[in-house]
This record gives C-alpha cells, sequence and structure tokens, in this order.
C-alpha cells in the first residue's frame, strides 16, 4: 500500500514537472509550426517571466493573480518585439543560423537576468506554497497540483483560441500555407509576431507556475532543454503531443531518479530524447511526409 | 588587382591560385615555426591553444560551413578524444599510437551517432547532438574508474622515439603539425568528389539525390570525419590542460566551438582560423579590461558567455559572412579602389526555403 | 527503333487520391518525348516516380531492358537517368564549375582515403571529370560564368546550368521538368535549339513535361497527355493537341457543343 502512494506521489510530481516542460515545448511547436524557427532560448523567457513576476510581487506589492497577469503581458510584449525587431531579419538564413541566434539570445539573457536580479536564487510567496491536499492516504502538495490544473485550463483555452477566434484561425493558415495566407489578406508577418508573443506568454506562465516549486535563478532556462525531448516526443508538429510528451518524459525522470542510481536522473531526459529520435523520429502522434520538388 | 589566366584546368585544383598565395602562406609557416624561440613560455602556449581550437574549429567548419549539418555537441568528440589518449597514455602505450588512436576511436563515435541521427535535418540534429553532448559529459563524471570523475585525471607528458614533448613549445610545435594536416586533408576533400557531394548535401539534398548521391553516408562521413578531427584536438587539449576535469568539457565549449565557425565565416577554411584566433582572444581581450569596465561588468559571473551570445547575434544579423567576409571586403576594397561599387556584395533578397516535409 | 524506357501500368496513391493512375508509356531510344496536361495532372509526380524520390504503388518501370521499380534514388543517376527540376534545384552557394563537377559524382571510382590524401588515382580522376565539364561548358556556352557562384547568375542562366548538370552525368535519358519555366519568349526559343542539339549531336533521349506548346511543338517526336493522373492522348504533337478530350481538358466544358 505504501509503494503504491509512493509511487503515485512520485507520478503525480513527475506529472507536475512534466507540465512545465511540456508548456515550455508548446512554445517550441508553436513558434515552429509557424515559422520553422526553434527558439533556443524560449526556457531563457520562461526565466524572464518569473523574474517579472516575482518584481512585480516582492517590490511592488501586487497580489499574486495581479502580478501574475501583467507578468504574462509583459513577456508577451516582449516575446512579439523579439520577433518583430531580431529573428524578422534572419528569414531566408538557414536553419542553424536561426538555432545558434537563439542560442546566442538565450546567453544575452541569462547575462541581463544576472545584472537585473543578481545571482541569488529569489522567490515569491503564491496561494500554493507549502500548502497540502490530501486523498486518504495521499498527500499531495498544492504546488504541484496548480501546476497540473494551470496547464490543463491554459489548454483548453488554447484550444478554444486556435479553433474559434479569428485571429487564432488566422495563425493556424498562416502555419499552414504562408502564401496562401499572405494572399487571404492574412498580415503574415504580425500574426508571426503574435504567435512569438503567446509562446513568450506561455513560458512566462510555466515560469510562475513553477515558482513555488523551485526557486528563481538565472539558470533555471536550462529547463529547455528538457523541454525538448517533449516536443520530440510530440514530434514538433502537436500541441497537445508535446504536453502529453513532457508530462511522459517527467514522470520517467521522476521514476529514474527514485529507482536508478544517483546520477541517472540528470540524463534521462536526453537519453529518451535520442532513443526517440533514433527509433521514431516523426514522434509518437505524427505522420510521415516527404519534401515536395 | 589580378586577374588570373588559367591555361590548365590543374590550376582549378591547386590548393593556391597563384605564386603570391604560395610565397604568403610559406612565409606563414616559417614565421610560426620560429615564433617559439622569440616568444615567452606563456604566448607559446596560448598560441598552441589557439592551434587547437583552429584544429576544432576546421573540422566543425566541414559540417557546419561545407555539409550544412550543426553540431551542438562537439565538446564531447574533444572530450573523448582527450581521454581516449589520455588513458591509453597512463597504460604505457607510445604517443605516436595514442595520437591517430584518440583520433580514428573518435571518428567512429561519430559515425556510431552520426548513423541514426542524419535522417534528421537541421533543428533535430541540433537537439540531439546537444542531447548526446550532455550524456557524454555525464558519463565522464560519472565513470570514475576510467576517468578519475571530480577529481581528475593527470595527463602524462607524451613522447614521441623517446624524445619527451615538454612543456608547451612541445606542445605548439605537435599542434600547429596537426593543423596544418588537417587543413591539408579538408582542402583535399574540398577538391575531390567527396567534399562537393557534402557541398551539394547542404545547398539541395533533392538534387544531391539525384545527382547520385547517397545522403545518408555522405553525411555520416562528414560526421565522422569532423569528429574525428575534433578527437585529435582533443589529444591534444588534454596535453595543454594537463589535467582532465569532467565538466570542462559542456555545452558552453560546443557552443565556442559553433562561434568559431559562424564569426569566422561560414563556408571558408580561413574562415575558421580567424573563427579560432577571434574565440581565444577574446577571454584574453576581457582578462585585461576587467578591471576598467563601469558598474562592476568585468566581475559578473556569466560574462564570457554572454559576449559570446552577443557576437553571435550580432554576426548572425548583421555580418553573415563572418570575419573571412569582412575581410574580403576589405580586400576587394582597396583592388578596385576607387571605383568601389556599392552591389558588389548587396547580399540578395531570399526568402525562407522551406525545410519542412511536405 | 528500340525501347529505351518503358512504364507499364505504374500507379502512385497519396491517402485516398490516385496522382498518377496505371500509366503505360514506352519511349523509343533518341526521341524526344513531350508530357502535357494541366496543373496537378500528375506530370511532374511522374518524374518523381521515374527518378524514385517517390515509390510507385503498382506497376514497373524499366530502363534498357532492366527493372528499377525499386533502385534506390541514388543509384538512378548511374543508370543513365539524369533530371531537371520544375524550381531549379542547384547548389546556389557554389562556382558553376563546381555544380557541374558534382554532376559527375556518378562517375567517382576513387577510395575516400585517395581522395583526403590526394594520391595520384585521385588526382588523374579529378583531371578527366573537369574534361568532360568543360566539353559541357563549351557545349552550352557558359564560359564566362564558369566561376560565378549560382546565387548570383541570372534565372534563365540557372536554368541552362541545370541542364549542364544533368548532362554531367553523361546520361542516356534526360527528364526535362518544365524546361521554358520563367523563361522569356527568346531564352525560351534557345532551350529548343539546346533540346534539339541534345537529341542530334549527343543523341540523348529525352522526356519533356512542358506547358509551352510552342516548343512541345518544336522539339517532340511524340507528345502524350495527362489529366487526373491518366492517360489522355498519346500520339505527335498535332494529334494530341486536336484530340477532343484533350482540348475539353484545357478548356473544359462540353466539346461536342462546341463542335
Amino acid at each position: 500500500m505504501e509503494d503504491a502512494a509512493r509511487l503515485l506521489q512520485l507520478i503525480v510530481n513527475g506529472a507536475a514537472a512534466g507540465c512545465i516542460y511540456g508548456l515550455i515545448a508548446l512554445g517550441f511547436v508553436l513558434i515552429y509550426k509557424a515559422t520553422e524557427m526553434v527558439n533556443f532560448a524560449q526556457g531563457e523567457i520562461m526565466m524572464l517571466g518569473a523574474f517579472v513576476a516575482y518584481t512585480l510581487i516582492s517590490h511592488f506589492g501586487m497580489s499574486y493573480w495581479a502580478g501574475f497577469l501583467l507578468a504574462i503581458c509583459i513577456t508577451a510584449v516582449f516575446g512579439y518585439l523579439l520577433d518583430a525587431v531580431v529573428l524578422r531579419r534572419v528569414i531566408g538564413q538557414p536553419q542553424f543560423a536561426v538555432v545558434m541566434l537563439t542560442l546566442g539570445l538565450g546567453f544575452i539573457f541569462r547575462a541581463a537576468a544576472g545584472i537585473g536580479w543578481g545571482y541569488d536564487p529569489v522567490g515569491f510567496n503564491t496561494p500554493f506554497t507549502n500548502r497540502t491536499v490530501g486523498a486518504g492516504s495521499l498527500i499531495l502538495g498544492q504546488d504541484n497540483v496548480s501546476i497540473i490544473v494551470g496547464t490543463v485550463v491554459l489548454c483548453g483555452i488554447l484550444f478554444v483560441f486556435f479553433s474559434k477566434t479569428r485571429v487564432g484561425v488566422a495563425m493556424q493558415a498562416s502555419s499552414q500555407n504562408q502564401l496562401a495566407a499572405y494572399y487571404m489578406g492574412i498580415p503574415v508577418r504580425r500574426i508571426f509576431s503574435l504567435i512569438w508573443a503567446i509562446a513568450a506568454g506561455v513560458a512566462a506562465i510555466a515560469g510562475i507556475l513553477l515558482s513555488p516549486v523551485s526557486m528563481i535563478d538565472v539558470n533555471m532556462g536550462f529547463l529547455g532543454i528538457k523541454a525538448f525531448a517533449a516536443a520530440v516526443i510530440g514530434g514538433f508538429g502537436s500541441i497537445p503531443g508535446s504536453v502529453i510528451g513532457g508530462v511522459l518524459v517527467g514522470i520517467v525522470e521522476q521514476l529514474a531518479g527514485y529507482y536508478l542510481p544517483v546520477g541517472f536522473q540528470e540524463v534521462t531526459s536526453n537519453v529518451v530524447l535520442l532513443g526517440m529520435l533514433i527509433l521514431r523520429p516523426q514522434g509518437l502522434f505524427a505522420e510521415r511526409m516527404g519534401k515536395r520538388v | 588587382m589580378r586577374y588570373l589566366f588559367r591555361t590548365d584546368y590543374r590550376q582549378d585544383m591547386a590548393l593556391w591560385r597563384h605564386k603570391g598565395d604560395l610565397f604568403w602562406y610559406g612565409l606563414l609557416v616559417v614565421g610560426l615555426l620560429v615564433i617559439p624561440m622569440a616568444m615567452g613560455e606563456f604566448y607559446v602556449g596560448e598560441l598552441g591553444g589557439l592551434f587547437i581550437f583552429a584544429i576544432a574549429g576546421v573540422s566543425l567548419m566541414l559540417l557546419v560551413g561545407y555539409t550544412g549539418l550543426i553540431s551542438l555537441g562537439h565538446s564531447a568528440f574533444l572530450g573523448i578524444g582527450a581521454y581516449v589518449n589520455s588513458v591509453l597514455l597512463a597504460k604505457g602505450v607510445p604517443f605516436i599510437v595514442t595520437l591517430p588512436a584518440a583520433g580514428l576511436f573518435t571518428a567512429l563515435c561519430g559515425a556510431a551517432i552520426g548513423w541514426p541521427t542524419l535522417r534528421m535535418s537541421g533543428l533535430y540534429l541540433a537537439i540531439a547532438t546537444l542531447a548526446f553532448g550532455s550524456i557524454v559529459g555525464t558519463i565522464f563524471q560519472k565513470w570514475t574508474s576510467v576517468t578519475g570523475g571530480f577529481d581528475g585525471f593527470p595527463v602524462p607528458t607524451p613522447d614521441i622515439f623517446g624524445y619527451p614533448i615538454e612543456g608547451a613549445t612541445g606542445i605548439y610545435y605537435v599542434s600547429l603539425l596537426v593543423l596544418i594536416f588537417v587543413i591539408w586533408l579538408t582542402a583535399n576533400l574540398l577538391r575531390t568528389p567527396v567534399g562537393r557531394a557534402m557541398v551539394a548535401i547542404r545547398d539541395s539534398e533533392v538534387s544531391a539525390q539525384s545527382m547520385g548521391i547517397h545522403i545518408a553516408r555522405y553525411k555520416a562521413l562528414a560526421f565522422a570525419i569532423s569528429a574525428g578531427m575534433t578527437g585529435l584536438a582533443g589529444a591534444l587539449f588534454a596535453h595543454y590542460v594537463r589535467y582532465l576535469a569532467p565538466d570542462a568539457f559542456d555545452v558552453l565549449l560546443s557552443v565556442q566551438f559553433v562561434t568559431i565557425v559562424f564569426v569566422g565565416g561560414l563556408g571558408s577554411i580561413h574562415g575558421a582560423v580567424f573563427g579560432a584566433i577571434f574565440v581565444r582572444l577574446l577571454p584574453q581581450a576581457i582578462a585585461i579590461v576587467r578591471d576598467d569596465l563601469p558598474f562592476g561588468i568585468g566581475r559578473m559571473p556569466g560574462l564570457e558567455p554572454s559576449l559570446f551570445g552577443l557576437v553571435l547575434v550580432l554576426v548572425i544579423l548583421f555580418q553573415p559572412g563572418g570575419i573571412n567576409g569582412l575581410w574580403l571586403k576589405t580586400k576587394h576594397w582597396f583592388q578596385a579602389f576607387p571605383l568601389k561599387r556599392q552591389a558588389s556584395f548587396r547580399r540578395q533578397k531570399s526568402y525562407a526555403r522551406s525545410e519542412r516535409l511536405k | 527503333m528500340t525501347v529505351l524506357f518503358k512504364a507499364e501500368d505504374i500507379s502512385v496513391r497519396f491517402g485516398g487520391i490516385r496522382a498518377v493512375d496505371s500509366v503505360s508509356f514506352d519511349v523509343n531510344k533518341g526521341e524526344v518525348f513531350s508530357i502535357i496536361g494541366p496543373n496537378g495532372a500528375g506530370k511532374t509526380t511522374i518524374f518523381n516516380l521515374i527518378s524514385r524520390i517517390y515509390n510507385t504503388t503498382e506497376g514497373k518501370l524499366t530502363f534498357d531492358g532492366q527493372d528499377f521499380t525499386h533502385t534506390p534514388p541514388n543509384k538512378i543517376a548511374g543508370l543513365g537517368i539524369a533530371r531537371t527540376f520544375q524550381n531549379i534545384e542547384l547548389f546556389a552557394n557554389a562556382s558553376l564549375l563546381q555544380n557541374l563537377l558534382i554532376g559527375r559524382h556518378c562517375h567517382s571510382t576513387v577510395g575516400i582515403l585517395s581522395q583526403m590524401a590526394f594520391l595520384p588515382s585521385a588526382r588523374r580522376a579529378e583531371l578527366q571529370h573537369r574534361e568532360k565539364v568543360e566539353d559541357v561548358i563549351a557545349f552550352l556556352g557558359l564560359q564566362r560564368y564558369r566561376d560565378t557562384l549560382i546565387a548570383n547568375l541570372p534565372y534563365g542562366v540557372r536554368k541552362v546550368v541545370e541542364l549542364g548538370r544533368a548532362l554531367c552525368t553523361e546520361p542516356k535519358l534526360l527528364l526535362l521538368d518544365e524546361p521554358s519555366s520563367g523563361l522569356n519568349v527568346e531564352e525560351t526559343e534557345g532551350m529548343g535549339f539546346w533540346i534539339e542539339d541534345i537529341k542530334k549531336d549527343l543523341g540523348i533521349t529525352v522526356i519533356m513535361v512542358e506547358h509551352d506548346m510552342a516548343l512541345v511543338s518544336q522539339v517532340s517526336d511524340r507528345v502524350m497527355a495527362l489529366n487526373y493522373g491518366k492517360v489522355l492522348a498519346m500520339g505527335t504533337s498535332h494529334e494530341v493537341q486536336t484530340h477532343p478530350e484533350v482540348i475539353r481538358a484545357y478548356i473544359g466544358g462540353d466539346v461536342e457543343a462546341e463542335a
């Protein structure tokens, strides 16, 4: 009985961590589907979002929810500008140039955060910190539960947004065929910047949801590397796929941390990633297609 | 301005365009051979380090600049080369064997990781090599019976036929020799079908295939050759640092290597060497001005990586030709003076070329 | 007359769509065979089937008496089939000379290690390749662009370069995918002359997908018309162009009503 409870505990913790990976991966996928770029700085944007929320809540004395929303907006605007000012210039350059560009941006963001907020980990009070919900012999941290609930709610909102709203449908159209969308009068460039904004906003949400579980510091962006595993499992094209992939990675990682010797936990996500790329590079959910000539 | 009049196809195949080139390269080599006699131990050591980075730069240039494949895991190949060389040396194997062994073993590792991952294009490869690099880094740390883990691994002093290669000067000469060898190999590849097949894969896989090029085979080959040359660099790196620590071979080092390629200028061996000079000089330059910078920026912990990031971003945005491109432009400007033409180097307007599989 | 290439009942399905639906045709040695049809008729798909970029769902492809339905795509050039692409797939960041040299790839037999060391065998092979390439450059009159990067060449020249690259493989059969697309009237005329020269002087058999009817009439020995992946008509250029089914496919509507 105790083993089962422990297992369940591990799975919930893993799922919570996995939701964070999934949210970051969701940002990768959104941007990739639309622009064929991959934002290696997605983890750093999450870090910036968390720091912005920290400033708003701890320094300006905002309430948690107000700080939460404002931080998302600020990060989203930042994402929009990032695309409009920087990324738009490299359209037409090889894909790996964009990879290096965003990787470089990540280094800059980390340094900027270090200058702005220092190198010591910080945290702020949330309604979920140090609280638990119990169900029978199972005791769960509200922080973990809030991550899972938050991710589910966010996925619902995004689903409605992409299928029901005008802008969302325009985004889908632009992702599928830029030229056709352009001819239909959709402002493709602005749509792409908006997609960057959404990806940045989602990253900020991930950062804020994560903050009761782990402290905010400049290196939290390295989580982004684990999120790649999530995106790859989802086939780099599917939004629900990336979240499911994230949860899978999170759970496997927790189990590996418990059942395998020390040191394996850190590499689990990388092993999963490589194995996935070798055995099933198209992901669990996508179908295989070939380039047209 | 010099015009080339070709009278023989052989001229196109030569490694230098004309006698002038040969003269300058010769002078450079002679100069480099003499330098250790005139310079202090520290500078000779730093130059040796520069050669090692240039070897890694040239090897990565073959992969990134000529084959169009990215690798964010080359620090792992450097590490594999370093450990293979040092462990074999410690077992009493002579250096003349361990150095090529390090290269060959790393090439095999490169092929082994390359073969399955090469069905993937740019982005997936970047992620896969990133993961590979971090897994190998963890192995260096945890496989303590071989690598010594965080206690480190003292690298024995090598000798060639009984002559010990001691101090900075010894490593300097060996590194210079290996660098010339690696550049020669790469230049040969580029003037023969293998290298052209790589260039073809970089520019259009579909038509490369219809020209009879086995894409997966040539990608794996490029990966193996590049990894092998980086392994050679790794073996020399071990002697340069003299004490191997497992965390030396991290992602940051891989990013530095890719920075060499981008800052130097994609698709040029000169560029790889220029890039290596830049990447090695930057930390020195920071060290010199560190105390004079305002707001304590000089003592900021992440200064070096963030500067690498900044340079990388600026180069990709504003100078995609890198230092080599800048050099060509300058040369052209002087040769054509005063008939400078604005259009000579104007970039063609390009559109996003879809790599997406439809 | 000997048959060089034969397609027997080839079909390919993408999902539920039959892009090519049991098409059969054979091409005689030394002729120019054109495939016409409205957009989406499956013309380029046939080329992609012959280049083995796509797998045929059904049917059989024969070249020079040899079944190559399951030959891997990188072996096709070695058989003696070369092709060009609708939207030009050249190696844009390499010089014209290098592009043509890549066309020689299927004839390179020297080992990798000898190439790395540039041994005399590699040097000899390289000289031979270069002589062949210079012949093609002279044939197509591309001398002045010899060392220019493809990215800096005008579109019309690139079309000729792609033709040249295909010729460098020393093909027996040349597949030209819309050789005139994107060219102006004069350039199209020039292209027509190249195709005639290739047929007459080099004796290479040509299969061509083309929209420009003037070019088709000028160079073709036989023409095949396709629509919705099916053969509508086959015969001389005049026969096909006046075939009622073909006119209906292009103009739409009921031909009999018009007649």
